[in-house]
């Protein structure tokens, strides 16, 4: 089978300032990828630069290959296409990434209504609703019609999280990306995050991009897992591979780091 | 663990009915009057507001509650159509800067890096001009002293500020993670301005859209106290306090009852546009 989406060579300048160098890796269809790094190796460049939403300031070369698409160049409309039903992302930091003005079930169906346009099935506000009420109820929410009426900063970080699962999976897209997505939730939450994000990624046969600087968490969500250090990629392999054996030097200190701490919080893995 | 998950929903999640701000109530009853005031000069007015019905410069009585002016007419009569006036050009002063001012500014923030500079220095240069003067100068270029040359010289002239204020509102939006997000799910720019952007700068902007407004109805007091206003016999209150200035003195209560007029509704737009503030926007509703 074909890779969903292949990256090869690819570099992310800021001007002169190379982010990103040369960094290769591919994603089947349904497989799990962890990208992990320490903060500022370049993992949430490389994750906007794979949808083609970097910054003007910025500038990706070499190739990314999503659905057979190549995304390094293409123009926005081509983009657009891919976002949601291919591709769709979930960030750190949920408060921020819900607009602060809409109630939480509108902004869901903003993206049920769109995704209904684009399968060409007729959109009446009552099937919206149900679908919205629908996709909050599978995001494990309870009461979902009380949640719907509710502004972003009416309800908690973990709900809000389940808010933004929501909109991602309304697309139900091939590959899920996402990025730190438990980091600004307590420890309970995270767990109950990465749960759901697992269970939904095994039930809807989406592959996933996740990327974190939390070892123990990615080797528990992932079949695979790739090494970010200062841009460049170190290391590849499945995770049981690279948890076991690192052939790297960095990757083994960020084990060995992160051991450390776990035996300090008497968590082991 | 997990008896009961961190995320279940909390009684106090769910948005508290607020009482209205102060403001809102005493800028809309101000507002209100005037407004009422203007629609019903449409209909009927206490006197005919060209007819001489009284003595000339009466002082305030039951039959002339303002007095009357130096050729005997009803000043009530031509406060109360002076309120229309100042409505009439202040929605459409505030109508021609809003359309003007909101789609440069949004414009000027999707504009490339060079011409959204060219934009923001356009922008403050017409800003450091006076509004009056701008609008002065439209209104004599134009040769016609009119209600419908002050809307538009007026509207013209604050245009500018509300397309300052867009450009950087639209900016600040554009930067939120919420926009990035919309995009991700595959949002077009244009439903992106519609859908986030504007609604997001609404509060903000209605706030300034009301204070544009008083100041709009000042200034078109100010064209008509300098004769470029509406022409006689719209009587507005610029024109009244123009008129009354040279018996002031013997007088004062020609003076003083359009200038009151005129101070009440701008400090009634600015109490409702302060009200407007904590009301259009959910996020503060909580917080007062
Ligand atoms: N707009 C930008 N212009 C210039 N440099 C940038 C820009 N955004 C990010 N960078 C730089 O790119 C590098 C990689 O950033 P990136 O956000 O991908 O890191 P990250 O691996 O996601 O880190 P974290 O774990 O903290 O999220 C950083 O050194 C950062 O300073
Ligand atoms: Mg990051």
């Amino acid at each position: 089978m074909s890779a969903l989406l292949t990256i090869d060579r690819m570099s992310i300048a800021a001007g002169e300032r190379q982010l990103v160098r040369n960094v290769s890796f591919s994603i089947a269809p349904g497989e799990r990828l962890g990208l992990i790094g320490e903060s500022g190796s370049g993992k949430s460049l490389t994750a906007l630069a794979l949808i083609g939403l970097l910054s003007d300031a910025m500038m990706a070369t070499g190739s990314i290959l999503l659905a057979d698409t190549e995304v390094v160049g293409a123009r926005e409309r081509q983009l657009v296409a891919l976002r949601g039903p291919v591709v769709a992302t979930i960030f750190q930091e949920p408060l921020t990434a819900l607009d602060p003005l809409m109630r939480v079930g509108r902004q869901i169906g903003e993206v049920v209504r769109r995704r209904m346009r684009h399968d060409c099935v007729s959109t009446s506000s009552q099937q919206v609703q149900a679908r919205v009420l629908e996709l909050l109820a599978r995001v494990s929410i309870p009461d979902p019609e009380r949640l719907a009426r509710a502004y972003p900063h009416e309800i908690s970080g973990g709900q809000r999280q389940r808010v933004a699962i929501a909109m991602a999976l309304a697309w139900r897209p091939r590959l899920l990306i996402a990025d730190e997505p438990t980091t600004a939730l307590d420890v309970t939450t995270q767990a109950d995050i990465l749960k759901l994000i697992g269970q939904l990624v095994e039930e809807e046969n989406m592959a996933l991009l996740f990327i974190s600087h939390d070892i123990p968490v990615v080797a528990a969500a992932v079949d695979r897992v790739a090494v970010l250090k200062q841009g460049e990629l170190v290391e590849d392999g499945s995770v049981g591979e690279v948890l076991q054996a690192p052939n790297n030097g960095y990757t083994r200190s960020l084990i060995e780091a992160a051991r450390t701490f776990d035996r300090a919080l008497g968590r082991l893995f | 663990m997990s008896l009961t998950p961190a995320d279940t929903p909390q009684p106090t999640a769910i948005s508290v009915r607020r009482k209205i701000p102060l403001s809102l109530i005493v800028g809309g009853l101000i507002v209100g009057l005037h407004l009422l005031a203007g629609i019903l000069t449409i209909l009927w007015t206490p006197y005919e507001p060209t007819a001489m019905v009284g003595g000339r410069l009466a002082e305030p009585s039951i039959a002339h509650w303002a007095g009357t002016d130096r050729l005997g007419r009803d000043l009530f009569t031509q406060i109360l159509i002076g309120a229309r006036i100042a409505l009439e050009v202040g929605s459409g002063a505030v109508l021609v800067g809003a359309g003007i001012g909101i789609t440069l500014g949004t414009l000027a923030a999707f504009a490339t890096r060079t011409l959204d500079d060219v934009f923001a220095a356009a922008f403050d240069i017409l800003i450091a001009f006076p509004t009056l003067l701008v609008a002065m100068l439209i209104v004599t270029a134009s040769q016609t002293a009119s209600l419908f040359t002050a809307v538009l010289a007026i509207g013209i002239a604050g245009s500018a500020i509300i397309a300052r204020l867009t450009r950087i509102l639209v900016k600040r939006v554009l930067s939120m993670d919420y926009i990035v997000a919309a995009r991700v799910a595959g949002s077009s720019w244009p439903s992106i301005v519609f859908v986030h952007v504007l609604p997001n700068i609404w509060p903000t902007l209605i706030v300034n859209l009301a204070l544009q407004f008083g100041l709009a109805a000042m200034a078109e007091s100010s064209l008509s106290y300098l004769g470029l206003g509406a022409p006689p016999p719209n009587a507005s209150w610029g024109r009244l306090l123009q008129e009354a200035q040279g018996t002031v003195y013997t007088a004062p209560f020609g003076a003083i009852a359009p200038g009151l007029a005129l101070v009440t509704l701008v400090i009634g737009m600015n109490l409702l546009a302060d009200g407007l503030r904590a009301f259009a926007d959910p996020t503060r509703r909580r917080s007062r």
